[in-house]
Formats: C-alpha cells, sequence, structure tokens
C-alpha cells in the first residue's frame, strides 16, 4: 500500500507531456532551420555592418524631404482606407446585427429562423473580409491595380470593413435591447427605431472602437507599404535593400513618433467625443 | 462651448478625409469605372480554380508545417526572453533596471513583424529563420509586458514565506510565485501564438519563409492557381491553430 | 539563551508603535504561549523573533546570534533553522499539497534539488509522515485551492514540521480549527517539540487552549508585556487585566487536559 501510494500521479502525464514536447520541438527547431547566432552583431556578419551604420540616423534636407512626404502618404492611406471601411461597414453592421431585427422584437430578442437565414450570408462575408490578412489583400491590390497608394487604402478599406462590421453588429448586441423594440413594436420602422433607441446608448463606444482601428491602421499601412502600397512601408523597404541603415534609422525613428503621436491623439478624440 | 468644440473636431476630420483622398491623387471614378472593374473581375476569376494537384499538395504541406514551426518556435523563444526581461521591468532589480528594460520591450514592440522580418532577412539570410526570429523579437516586447502586469499584481506573501525560511530568490520565486503565475503566462502565450500564426503566413513576403514565401512567389510569376492554393492554405492553418488555443486554454488555464 | 530579545520595539511605517520596550528570554526547549486581545502585537512579535521584521530599537539573539548584525547570507543560513507558522497559509492555490510541504526544507536544500523537486517530488514518504502525524496524509496530491482553511492551516504546519527547525514560532496555528482538531493539533506540537528539543513560541486567541498546552504564557496588551508566569499561576485577575473590555472565554476547565475521540475528518 505505501508503494503504490507514494507514486506522483501527475508523474507519469507530465513525463508524456515532456516526450511530446521534445518530439514536436525537434523537427520544428529543424523545419525553421532556427539559428540564435546571428542576432549577435559580431564584425563577420551582415547584421553586425548593418547595425553599425544606424549611427548617426541620416539627416540631410533631400531625405527629410521624401521622409514627411512619405509619413503624410502613410497617414493618408490610412485614414482614406477607414473612410471607406466605414461607408462598407456600416450598413453591412445593421443589416447583419440582430439589433435590427424586426422578428426579434416580439419574441424576446430571438429573430425568427427566417431573420437568421437572410443575416447569415452577411456576417459569413465579414467573417472573410478579415481573414484574410490585409496584407494579402494589399499583395493582391498592387497586381490588379500597380504599386502605389491606391492599393493600400483598398486593402484597409476591405479588411477593416470586415472588422469594423462584426464589432460593430456585436456592440449593437451587446446593449439593452429593449427601447429599440419598444420603439418596433409600437409601429416605427426598424432603422428609426435602433437610431432612436440604440445609438444613442453605444455611440461612445463605437467612437472608441473606430479611433482605436484607425491607429491600427496606420500601423498597417507601413506594413503593407513592403509590398508596394506606398507610404513610409515602401521606403523603409527601398532603404533596406540599399543597406541604408542610416536612413532606416531615421524612418524606424519616424514610425515611433508617428505611432506615438497618432496614440496620444486617438486619446484625445476619445476623451473628447465619447 | 463643449459642443461647438466637438462639432468643430468632427468637421476636422472630415476634412482630413477629403484631404487624405485628395493628397493621395485617388481616383475613386476611375478606380470604380466599369472597365477598372471588369479588369479586377477578370483577375479575381483567375483565382476561383485552385491548384490541387498531388504535388503542389505536397509543398503546400510542408509550408505549413514550416510555417507552424515558425509560429510556434517564434512564440516559446519570446515567452521565455519575455520572463526574463519582465523580472527587471517588474521592478524586481531597481528603477534603473526597470527603466531600461521598459525601454526595451516598447522598442521590440512598436516595430512591426514585418519590418523586423525584413531586418532578419538581412542578417539570416532568406528563410525561416529569419521569420522565427522576427517573430521571437516583436512578440517579446509584447509578452514581457503583459508578463510585468502579471507580476506586478501577484501577491508577494508566498515567495516572502520561502525567502524567510532561507530559501534563496530564485527559490521563492520558482515555490511562491509562479505557480501562480503560470496559467495567466500560458493564456498570454497561447492568444500570441493565435495571433502569431497570421503573421508567421506573411512573413514570407519578404522573405522570411514559410506559405508567405509561396504566396509571394506565386503571385510574382503570375500564377494564380497557385495563389488560391495557397490563401486555402492560410485560412485552414489560421482556424487550425484558433481550435487548438482556445482547447488548450480550456484545458490547462483554469480560473 | 535560544531566544532572547531586548528591549524591543517595532514601529509600523504608518508611525503606530506595534511593540514597545519588549524584554523576552526563552530557553531552549522551552514552550510558550503568547496570548492577549487583538492588536496587541502578537503577530508583530513573532515576526521579531523570526527575524522576518527588524526592531526599530533594541536588539534580538536567536539561537546565540544577533541577527542583525549578521551578513545577509548568514541570516539567511539562521533562517532556515527558524521555522514560522503564518496565520494565513502562504501558499500558491494551484501549488500541490506534496510541493507545498517539501518547500519547507527549500533553505537547506542544494539549488539543484530545489529546482528538480518542482518537476518531481522527491521525498513523497517525507511529506506524507509530516502530513500524517496532522491527519492529511490522503490529501498528499490535491491541489492548495481543493483545501479548507483549517486543511490549509494544517498544510502550513505540516510544512513547518518537515523543515525540522530549531525554533518553531506559530502565528495563530489554530484559528481556522474547531475546538477538537485545534487542541489535536497543539498536542502533536507540543510532542513534536518535546521529542526533538524544539523551542516551541505560539501566539494563540482562545486562553483555554494556551493554559492546556503550554506550561508558560505571556500576556501581552497594547505592544508590552502585562505577565509572564507559568501556567498554573495565571488567575482569573490576570486574565482579566488582559482582555479589560473584551469578552473573555471561561477557562475554568481548561487546566485539565482533553481527552476526546478525534473524528476523522
Amino acid at each position: 500500500m505505501l508503494k503504490a501510494d507514494s507514486r506522483d500521479p501527475a508523474a507519469w502525464p507530465r513525463l508524456l507531456l515532456t516526450v511530446l514536447a521534445i518530439a514536436v520541438l525537434w523537427p520544428g527547431i529543424h523545419l525553421s532551420e532556427l539559428n540564435l547566432g546571428v542576432l549577435l552583431p559580431d564584425s563577420q556578419n551582415e547584421m553586425g555592418r548593418f547595425v553599425a551604420q544606424f549611427w548617426p540616423p541620416a539627416h540631410d534636407p533631400a531625405f527629410l524631404q521624401i521622409l514627411l512626404t512619405a509619413t503624410l502618404q502613410t497617414l493618408a492611406i490610412a485614414t482614406a482606407g477607414m473612410a471607406l471601411a466605414l461607408l462598407l461597414a456600416v450598413p453591412a453592421s445593421l443589416i447583419a446585427s440582430r439589433a435590427l431585427s424586426l422578428s426579434a422584437a416580439s419574441r424576446g430578442g430571438v429573430p425568427s429562423r427566417l431573420g437568421r437565414l437572410l443575416r447569415w450570408p452577411v456576417r459569413g462575408l465579414l467573417i472573410f473580409l478579415r481573414s484574410v490578412p490585409e496584407i494579402v489583400w494589399a499583395l493582391l491590390f498592387v497586381r490588379a491595380v500597380g504599386l502605389g497608394p491606391a492599393a493600400g487604402v483598398l486593402a484597409i478599406a476591405i479588411t477593416y470593413s470586415g472588422m469594423l462590421g462584426k464589432v460593430y453588429a456585436e456592440i449593437f448586441e451587446s446593449t439593452d435591447q429593449r427601447p429599440a423594440h419598444a420603439l418596433m413594436q409600437a409601429g416605427s420602422g426598424r432603422l428609426a427605431a435602433f437610431a432612436y433607441g440604440t445609438l444613442p446608448n453605444v455611440a461612445a463606444e463605437l467612437l472608441s472602437y473606430s479611433v482605436y482601428r484607425w491607429e491600427c491602421a496606420i500601423r498597417a499601412s507601413v506594413v503593407m507599404g513592403f509590398v508596394g502600397a506606398g507610404g513610409l512601408g515602401q521606403q523603409i523597404d527601398l532603404s533596406i535593400r540599399m543597406f541604408a541603415g542610416g536612413e532606416v534609422a531615421s524612418m524606424l525613428l519616424m514610425f515611433l513618433l508617428l505611432v506615438l503621436m497618432a496614440d496620444q491623439f486617438s486619446r484625445l478624440l476619445r476623451w473628447r467625443l465619447a | 462651448m463643449n459642443r461647438l468644440l466637438n462639432l468643430l473636431l468632427i468637421a476636422a476630420i472630415g476634412v482630413a478625409v477629403v484631404a487624405s483622398f485628395s493628397y493621395l491623387g485617388l481616383n475613386l471614378g476611375e478606380l470604380g469605372s466599369a472597365a477598372s472593374l471588369k479588369q479586377m473581375g477578370a483577375y479575381v476569376q483567375r483565382f476561383l480554380s485552385p491548384d490541387l494537384s498531388a504535388d503542389y499538395l505536397k509543398a503546400i504541406l510542408h509550408g505549413s508545417l514550416e510555417t507552424l514551426a515558425m509560429s510556434a518556435l517564434g512564440t516559446l523563444l519570446a515567452a521565455v526572453f519575455g520572463i526574463v526581461l519582465a523580472l527587471p521591468a517588474a521592478g524586481r532589480f531597481g528603477w534603473p533596471l526597470q527603466s531600461a528594460s521598459r525601454l526595451l520591450l516598447n522598442g521590440l514592440r512598436a516595430i512591426p513583424e514585418l519590418v523586423w522580418a525584413a531586418l532578419m532577412v538581412l542578417a539570416a539570410g532568406l528563410g525561416p529563420n529569419a521569420g522565427t526570429l522576427a517573430l521571437a523579437l516583436h512578440t517579446t516586447g509584447v509578452l514581457g509586458r503583459l508578463f510585468a502586469e502579471a507580476l506586478e499584481n501577484t501577491p508577494p506573501q508566498p515567495a516572502e514565506a520561502i525567502r524567510l525560511q532561507g530559501g534563496n530568490p530564485l527559490l521563492a520565486f520558482c515555490y511562491g510565485t509562479l505557480p501562480n503565475l503560470a496559467p495567466q503566462l500560458l493564456a498570454y502565450m497561447l492568444y500570441r501564438w493565435e495571433n502569431n500564426i497570421r503573421m508567421a503566413s506573411v512573413l514570407g513576403f519578404v522573405g522570411a519563409g514559410g506559405l508567405g514565401q509561396m504566396l509571394y512567389v506565386s503571385l510574382s510569376l503570375f500564377q494564380e492557381a497557385q495563389a488560391s492554393t495557397v490563401i486555402l492554405a492560410m485560412l485552414v492553418l489560421v482556424f487550425v491553430v484558433d481550435w487548438l488555443s482556445a482547447w488548450s486554454r480550456q484545458r490547462w488555464v483554469k480560473a | 539563551m535560544t531566544l532572547r530579545l531586548t528591549q524591543g520595539s517595532l514601529r509600523h511605517a504608518n508611525g503606530v508603535d506595534a511593540l514597545r520596550s519588549v524584554d523576552l528570554h526563552i530557553a531552549a526547549g522551552e514552550q510558550v504561549a503568547i496570548i492577549g486581545p487583538s492588536g496587541a502585537g502578537k503577530s508583530s512579535l513573532l515576526n521579531l523573533l523570526a527575524t522576518a521584521l527588524r526592531p526599530s530599537s533594541g536588539d534580538i539573539e536567536v539561537l546565540g546570534e544577533r541577527a542583525w548584525h549578521l551578513s545577509a547570507r548568514q541570516r539567511q543560513r539562521l533562517r532556515a533553522r527558524i521555522g514560522l507558522v503564518h496565520q494565513a497559509p502562504p501558499l500558491p492555490p494551484r501549488q500541490r499539497v506534496v510541493t507545498a510541504v517539501l518547500a519547507g526544507k527549500l533553505g537547506q536544500w542544494s539549488l539543484g534539488k530545489s529546482l528538480l523537486n518542482l518537476l518531481h517530488p522527491l521525498d513523497v514518504a517525507g511529506a506524507r509522515a509530516a502530513l500524517a502525524r496532522l491527519d492529511l496524509g490522503d490529501k498528499l496530491f490535491a491541489h492548495c485551492q481543493q483545501l479548507s482553511g483549517g486543511q490549509l492551516q494544517r498544510v502550513g504546519i505540516a510544512r513547518v514540521l518537515y523543515q525540522a527547525p530549531q525554533v518553531l514560532l506559530a502565528d495563530e496555528p489554530v484559528s481556522a480549527m474547531d475546538p477538537v482538531m485545534a487542541g489535536h493539533t497543539l498536542s502533536v506540537l507540543s510532542r513534536h517539540a518535546r521529542e526533538h528539543n524544539v523551542t516551541l513560541v505560539a501566539s494563540l486567541h482562545a486562553v483555554d487552549l494556551a493554559l492546556a498546552h503550554f506550561p508558560r504564557i505571556i500576556g501581552l496588551r497594547d505592544g508590552q508585556v502585562l505577565f509572564d508566569s507559568p501556567s498554573g499561576q495565571v488567575s482569573h485577575e490576570m486574565l482579566d487585566a488582559l482582555y479589560a473590555n473584551e469578552k473573555l472565554q471561561s477557562p475554568t476547565a481548561a487546566v485539565a487536559p482533553l481527552t476526546v475521540q478525534i473524528p476523522r475528518c
């Protein structure tokens, strides 16, 4: 009795888990060709020489002009992309959300079978639009409409309409439905019931989320530049290819500054309007 | 006064939107014109018959495993480095180290994964190693900060008790703090892994291996059939990892 | 002198005086109970004796060493020979009982052994023996969060028993237990102290338990020692003075030890 009782019941599972982890990790390391040594900047590898060029960051006037233009372009891509995304997301969210369901008003919040069926394709579309990473869309659009900011704007518009649409729909559903239901039961149309009953409650949250997404759009614009969608990202890509460490350093600093300013501005907006 | 300011702000936003469109010189009319839409339509149509031949599927499988390995290893490495940096960032070793480690973590976090990947391709050459390192570096910043916050909010009594009976600080951490912290750390790791699998698919665009590199190559060669297979594989991978992560969270991260 | 506190005072960070010029001498192998009203400073006194807190003034000497004149490393070694049972057991909820008990010897094991113990418990028999003395042998592999308050306190005590210190300090070790279990646990502690010549100092709320199990009683009130006498000589007047303005538990039948069957819980 003592011998059996002294055996740790967790011993077997832990051993098994360890064996499993090694069995998975070993080929994993092999597949990913992991080599941490390249991170150490010694004079022999590319990294060392490249990093050494980072100081001082480039600051000649001609380059600064390019930098400013690229930054403005990134801001513009993000803003224009968000505007288009909203154009698509608002109607989509209104259609997809159960908050506007007429049948739900008289069934305690659960739409009829037909109601759910009709909403399903729109929800599916929104999920599909946001599942494909925006950079894949950017790559596709660069092939379709050529290099430059247009591809970036369209990519953001499509992905973010999916994101915004889905989140808006969920926000509409998460608030108290009874005011809107009461209005619908009194004979008002869906949109009016929504505008008077649900919208006042959720406006602040909608705004807050939208501004947060605008910040993300700025970061996304920079990333998409790497596949040719214009802005700061495209310039960084060019400089990396040309091994111009100083330029890369300046642009990274500019990017960090941009992100910081966007963060502050979004806080201000959210505070003022929400 | 308040209303006026808010109205002004909204007007300013409207102006900014219009200015953006004009600055970029985007001609939406031209983009939305019949000819342009037809061109895009034809382009999309070429995607609608994916290449599902056995040979190509084998290549896709290899690419998927490579992407999976990149994301998993990158997240794992990030967890290790993250906890190492989280200890000073939570103030355990004094104020100057706290500021330095927080600065480092913020820097790692602010630079997007793709930019890291481009830099890593320079250092490590093309291939999945660059992708793994890029994910590891960026995610270290994210996880390090989350871990530091969790560390700051954990009760100190168990660790203090171990110190009081003669244990050294490392043991006090392992026996007193870690058991409480481990489920939270695991939850953060799984959440980042879900995100990293999406990123890993994409890092190949700058040469960091995996499905992304396959997509980039096939799009550059105008092989839309192959490209659409890769996109399908990406979606499947994301779905699988999301499911695995949710299951793991349910199993090991009981509240 | 195993424990000697000379003119010890403790002032908390918020300015409150927890202890005022307390003098205490406890010899090796003695068993002492500290009683007093809430806020008297019992916990502070025990923490002081355990070298957990540094006295604001005065000197503390434990096991022949002047604790706060030692280097940090020497003090850590000294602390491994002092065991403190905390009032609220400092056990992580998700840790298993076996690991929590084995943690008692962390001050004595090497680093490698300690880390290995996390992966696989190295002395299951020893942990079981310590828990069995407190009737918790069957909870060896349970998680701490699955135990009740009284059971957790007993695990905390088992940890200190496993540590096998030379000085055993207990801060309200039986506060969450019913009277029968509390009495049983105190006898276990008392017997352990006697068999291994360990100095035992415990703070208790229940006066009857203190008088029943400990030969020497120290009464603490408002941070000062009111009386320090053998338990047989503790009178009603002394207790009244100690607990003035507090409801007093009647200690009439407390002198005879309890002889009741211990129920298996």
